[in-house]
């Protein structure tokens, strides 16, 4: 498929092709490298702001080579972010698995991170926490920056920055022990040595759980069904209170009825933590993301920025292909 | 050719299968099984009626014959006398099972098992305090910590040590093991328990180490990253997350392994000595049940005798422990099995 390689010298066309059943407001062409509109955290359950004009993407070059348009780290200010990524990759052996991401994580946003099967964006996420270096063969390069202190340094211990940044897996994965003990473990392995039965208490409130495993919390975890489950394992991530809480496709292995539980419970996670969702049900990141990373296949980040831009009005020709449904 | 019900023929004439062929397969297969069923059958009676012979005058073939011969020969009053004194008690089960001295050849005779009974957990004891940790550790290494290489050179080398013949085992023990000890403690004798319980302990390692591992790697990768992504450490990881949820196929792999150490016989007939001894001290030469019978086997009793009718008692009592053994590894088995899905 012929790719679109907008340009600063070519804005986009009101004309553009475009989804038959999604009537797209005219684009408005406007300078490069013009600073985007202070960034404002969404308010939880506020109704999602209307589509404000973006800046163009600024030209990326590597090594005098003009490539596809990567979206600017400058997309958020950078007091608010939390995660920011500089030229990151990663190979698996021989194979690149992610070409260089720029981007900066907003604090107490929802960022989702679509694109389909194979486009880096679980390899993404799961540089976040380090995951990957469970992984052999997996080589990290860049830099990723947690609150400023690049996480791959040498002297940054994996076992500590997981321990501010949780994980929800896509299969609910309980710890075959009691409810209470799955929630407790993180307090537990961090020495927490205060009221333990209070924290896991909030932390089942904070899942949405509490009122369904109450009474049963020494029974165990994997005697609740698939819904609970997940929402147990998020009442595990949260209970030693991380600053970021990244999700792998967490609703993949539930049925639309815990789906939107799930869904619900995010969207106010999001007022207390900032939260990273891989998912690719892209009505679920339109749903409840404040911002959106495109990944497209070769592990390229296409494009990132407001949610309700890039599914209205995505700038890169192949996004708005896939987010259409013509590829992926 | 169409039946009653009408439509098409699937009878197997008309579909031309060989008819026959699957009955026959069927029973051959059917008698190899059987084979095995047979045997062990087998070996239990001949346990059985052996060890009745050395509680009894007779065994039951021989009070059964002599029941029978005397029906024959002078009618139900000779048959009465000859099942009276086939049924006479030899050795009391009170006198064998808790009798404290053990001499069944030698004058004057004694048929008290426990010092074999000692003999024999003594070893099972030392080898378990040896092999339950260092297998455990090293199946923990092999399955969380080691990388690819190092899996590459300890596994195979695990199952050498699995594939040594126990008399070999029990060479070492004599040439290697005894006069480290004897180093240390020089009045240790050239038989004693410690090198046995040593040698057996080491022997137990690989079966111990290969199983529990196997129960480990088998334990799902969602769970180890779950814990990863609490923050937890790789120790952590081991202990509270794969331990626990690998623990059926731990237990079963200890179990499996003092069973391996209650039948041993070749390597602690050699390092241990023959002398039935309930002594607490690891240095004295010992005597456990196998050895005892591999000493009344290779020895000149004569067959009937009470040394030699004394075998089948203490192999009964062998036979009972390994069976109680196998019972409580599938018990454990079944009821740890639904640690994780």
């Amino acid at each position: 498929m012929p790719e679109k390689q907008p340009t600063a010298d070519e804005p986009h066309t009101a004309n553009e092709p475009h989804a038959a059943n999604e009537p797209r407001r005219a684009h408005e062409p406007h300078a490069a490298n013009e600073p985007r509109p202070a960034h404002e955290p969404r308010r939880a359950h506020e109704p999602r702001r209307a589509h404000e004009p973006t800046a163009t993407e600024p030209i990326r070059t590597d090594g005098g080579r003009v490539t596809e348009a990567t979206p600017s780290i400058q997309e958020i200010p950078e007091a608010d972010t939390v995660i920011e990524s500089k030229d990151l990759t990663v190979h698996y052996g021989d194979v690149q698995a992610l070409q260089p991401v720029n981007v900066r994580l907003p604090e107490r946003e929802v960022t989702a991170i679509i694109g389909p099967s194979g486009c880096g964006k679980s390899t993404f996420l799961r540089c976040l926490n380090r995951m990957n270096d469970m992984v052999d063969a997996a080589r990290v390069g860049g830099e990723l920056r947690f609150r400023g202190k690049n996480v791959y340094d040498g002297d940054v211990d994996p076992v500590a920055l997981r321990r501010r940044v949780g994980m929800v897996f896509q299969k609910p994965n309980p710890f075959p022990k009691s409810i209470y003990d799955n929630v407790a473990y993180g307090l537990k392995i961090q020495g927490f040595d205060g009221d333990m039965d209070a924290r896991v208490e909030e932390a089942l409130r904070g899942a949405a759980l509490w009122n369904e495993v109450s009474d049963q919390l020494d029974s165990s975890g994997l005697a609740l069904s698939g819904g609970q489950q997940q929402r147990l394992c998020i009442a595990r991530a949260i209970a030693p209170d991380p600053e970021v809480i990244l999700m792998d496709e967490p609703a993949s292995a539930l049925d639309p009825v815990a789906t939107a539980k799930v869904e619900d419970l995010i969207d106010e996670l999001a007022e207390q933590y900032t939260v990273v969702i891989v998912t690719h049900n892209m009505q679920q990141a339109a749903r409840i993301s404040d911002k959106t990373a495109v990944f497209l296949t070769g592990g390229k980040l296409v494009e990132f920025g407001d949610t309700d831009r890039i599914f209205e009005n995505p700038e890169n020709q192949r996004v708005e292909d896939y987010i259409t449904g013509k590829f992926g | 050719m169409s039946g009653a019900g009408g439509g098409v023929d699937l009878s197997r004439a008309g579909s031309n299968i060989p008819a026959g062929r699957n009955l026959a397969v069927r029973a051959v297969f059917f008698t190899c099984a059987l084979i095995t069923v047979l045997t062990t059958f087998g070996i239990i009676v001949v346990l059985v009626d052996g060890a009745l012979g050395f509680f009894r005058e007779e065994t039951l073939f021989g009070l059964l014959s002599g029941v029978l011969g005397g029906l024959l020969s002078g009618g139900p009053a000779e048959a009465w006398a000859a099942a009276r004194s086939g049924l006479g008690v030899q050795v009391t089960v009170r006198e064998f099972l808790f009798g404290t001295d053990w001499s069944p050849i030698i004058r004057p005779r004694s048929y008290g098992v426990i010092p074999l009974l000692w003999g024999t957990m003594i070893i099972v004891v030392g080898s378990a305090l040896i092999a339950l940790p260092i297998g455990t550790a090293t199946a923990i290494y092999l399955s969380e910590y080691a990388d690819r290489r190092v899996r590459n050179v300890i596994k195979p080398t695990l199952e050498v040590l699995a594939g040594i013949p126990t008399i070999v085992y029990g060479f070492f023990a004599l040439s290697f093991i005894t006069p480290i000890i004897q180093r240390f403690f020089p009045e240790t004798g050239t038989f004693n328990a410690a090198a046995g319980a040593i040698v057996v302990g080491i022997m137990i390692i690989p079966m111990v180490s290969s199983l529990s591992e196997d129960a480990m790697s088998a334990v799902p990768d969602d769970l180890r990253n779950a814990a990863y992504g609490l923050g937890a450490t790789k120790f952590e990881v081991s202990t509270d997350v794969v331990v626990p949820a690998s623990l059926s196929g731990v237990l079963a792999s200890y179990i499996l392994a003092i069973s391996r150490a209650i039948g041993e016989t070749m390597a602690v007939t050699l390092a241990v000595g023959m002398q039935p001894n309930i002594t607490f001290n690891p240095l004295e030469p010992i005597q456990t049940m196998t050895a005892y019978m591999v000493q009344v086997g290779i020895s000149d009793v004569s067959v009937g005798s009470i040394g030699y009718q004394s075998l089948f008692a203490v192999g009964l009592v062998l036979f009972v422990m390994t069976l109680v053994m196998n019972l409580l590894s599938l018990w454990v088995k079944s009821r740890y099995r639904e640690a994780y899905r």
